[in-house]
């Protein structure tokens, strides 16, 4: 486990929702959180591969890592 | 990311209505601000005493087009109004009626849904529209 995954505080788990759901629910998780907390996001709509890369570009939320698990996918946030 | 995206919804299908659903959450997900207007079968969507009813689907949806609307929502897909609902919450989202109309359906802002913010003009919408782009749906 790297320092990063050790730091995980919020898990945010979008699976089964289709677009724009991951997206939503976790611009909805990030505001009511403090300044550089990583959270975890999972979702299983293929769309937010590039979803996610997009919204953290245009708000400014540091994607620090993404990951396929099987059908699942796994985004690493850190809160800006 | 200052100009706003700006919808005028026409049709009162629930396929139609999804889809500007959709673009109107991703919009005020990145932070966007939206101004839908509605017009026409649209606004008639949004009456709350029928907001939740099945509105139908566009006619090139055809049977099957029925059939792939039904299972996505029975895998849990949100219905267009708690999409619209959630994009209200994360971003800045303005639904406005067509005063224009409210006439053609003979009808008030008591008998809307408290989704929509209120009644105006297209002349106003236009204003509030800016220079960025108008959708129609």
């Amino acid at each position: 486990m790297t320092t990063a995954e050790a730091t995980v505080t919020v898990t945010v788990d979008t699976r089964g929702l289709s677009c724009p759901m991951p997206i939503v629910r976790t611009a909805q998780a990030v505001r009511n959180l403090p300044s550089g907390t990583l959270l975890e996001v999972l979702a299983t709509d293929p769309g937010s591969q590039k979803d996610f890369v997009a919204w953290s570009r245009s708000t400014g939320n540091e994607l620090v890592s993404q990951s396929v698990d099987g059908a699942v996918y796994r985004f690493l946030i850190r809160r800006k | 990311m200052d100009e706003p995206l700006n919808l005028v919804l026409f049709s009162g299908t629930d396929d139609k209505l999804q889809a500007a659903a959709v673009l109107t959450a991703g919009a005020a997900a990145l932070g966007k601000p939206v101004n839908v207007f509605l017009q026409y079968w649209a606004l008639d969507a949004f009456r709350a005493d029928r907001i939740g009813a099945d509105h139908g689907l566009a006619p090139e949806a055809g049977a099957s087009g029925r059939v792939a609307v039904d299972a996505l929502r029975t895998a849990g897909q949100a219905s267009w109004a708690e999409t619209f609902r959630q994009a209200k919450d994360i971003g800045e989202v303005d639904i406005q009626a067509c005063s224009l109309s409210m006439d053609l359906l003979g009808i008030d802002e008591t008998a809307l849904d408290p989704l929509v913010d209120g009644v105006e003009g297209v002349t106003a919408f236009h204003i509030s529209a800016g220079n960025g782009q108008i959708v129609f749906i």
